[in-house]
């Protein structure tokens, strides 16, 4: 009973806070916001490909070069191709290979 | 029209299919690790939805946390879901009856797929964006529910597969920034976190980054907003 109760928490929490920004612009959104929904993807996009890399240690071998190289990859199919799931698989494969084989 | 749409949403989820379903057998093991059956794995995907969350939601739990500090930990982890609908909030604005359960489904990775996507118009835009989100929650749940049932004898490492994630990020930030001209809000990204994380470490540092984004973006824009 207690479970139910911390995860109907966790799931009301989680909503709320996807609704919220709904909920509050509900009409015409001020300038700012707008702004904001124009600018804000490539940012937030960004910070994300920070918080997935977070966990790297880069003063302890193999100082995330993994990663990096696994990274560039998915730059270069994706510059190449413009194709996402090639770039995506491209960019896993080398990260399988290189943990797998090599570090 | 709608068959289009289907098409082209299960086409666009797959690198997430692949991701979700590694993901969420890493949550299905620990939460069965942790003493919790199957119909937990179902509920919690179905229900909470957010992949962080449900790993540390694990640790919530089996540590017995409280209802107070459930709400405290779920609003650290999940803030930057604000962020995702802020910027959200004219993309789904005809969405209709598929809204709510639109903003419900706005992961992550469903945020990656569809926040600057252009969306031919011969493609019903909001049905499209319904399917994905349905199709990554299909995914995310299937995932859970494998992962307590057999994940234990998986015969690969999730780590390596888990890096479809990263790998479906730093494909979307590529592509928006062949797609733009200004480069600014990707590389206010880029630093902001960065610098958060170096000031702040890797447990608290995504709140003071959305701060110092919105910031930096805001003081960049503040012409443009002026004279709009």
């Amino acid at each position: 009973m207690r479970s139910a109760v911390i995860v109907a928490t966790m799931a009301i929490v989680s909503f709320l806070l996807r609704a919220l920004p709904f909920l509050i612009f509900r009409k015409e959104p001020p300038k700012f916001i707008k702004y904001l929904g124009k600018v804000l993807p490539p940012a937030i996009i960004g910070m994300l490909v920070v918080y997935c890399l977070k966990d790297i240690s880069f003063a302890v071998s193999p100082f995330g070069l993994p990663e990096l190289a696994a990274c560039l990859c998915v730059v270069i199919a994706h510059v190449w191709k413009r194709n996402s799931i090639i770039s995506i698989l491209a960019g896993t494969i080398v990260y399988i290979l290189i943990t797998t084989f090599i570090v | 029209m709608r068959k289009r749409a289907l098409k082209r949403a299960f086409v666009k989820s797959l690198p997430v299919m692949v991701g979700y379903i590694v993901l969420g057998i890493g949550f299905g093991i620990l939460l069965r690790n942790a003493g919790y059956g199957v119909l937990w794995a179902f509920a919690m995907s179905l229900f909470i939805f957010g992949g962080s969350m449900q790993y540390v939601g694990v640790g919530l739990l089996a540590g017995g946390a409280t209802v107070i500090n459930t709400i405290i930990t779920t609003i650290m982890v999940n803030a930057r879901h604000l962020f995702y609908s802020i910027s959200m909030i004219n993309r789904y604005k005809g969405a209709g009856r598929y809204k709510p359960y639109m903003i419900f489904a706005l992961t992550d990775e469903t945020y990656s797929l569809l926040c600057d996507e252009e969306v031919p118009d011969d493609i019903d835009v909001n049905l499209y964006r319904f399917l994905v989100s349905l199709f990554n929650h299909t995914y995310w749940i299937i995932g859970g529910v494998l992962g307590n049932l057999i994940g234990a004898v998986l015969p690969f490492s999730a780590d390596g597969v888990a890096f479809s994630m990263t790998a479906l990020f730093v494909a979307a930030f590529t592509e928006q920034w062949l797609s733009s001209k200004n480069h600014l809000p990707a590389v206010t990204g880029i630093i902001c976190t960065t610098v958060s994380l170096l000031l702040f470490g890797k447990d608290n540092f995504l709140i003071p980054a959305m701060l110092m984004i919105t910031a930096v973006l805001a003081i960049a824009g503040r012409k443009e907003v002026a004279e709009s």
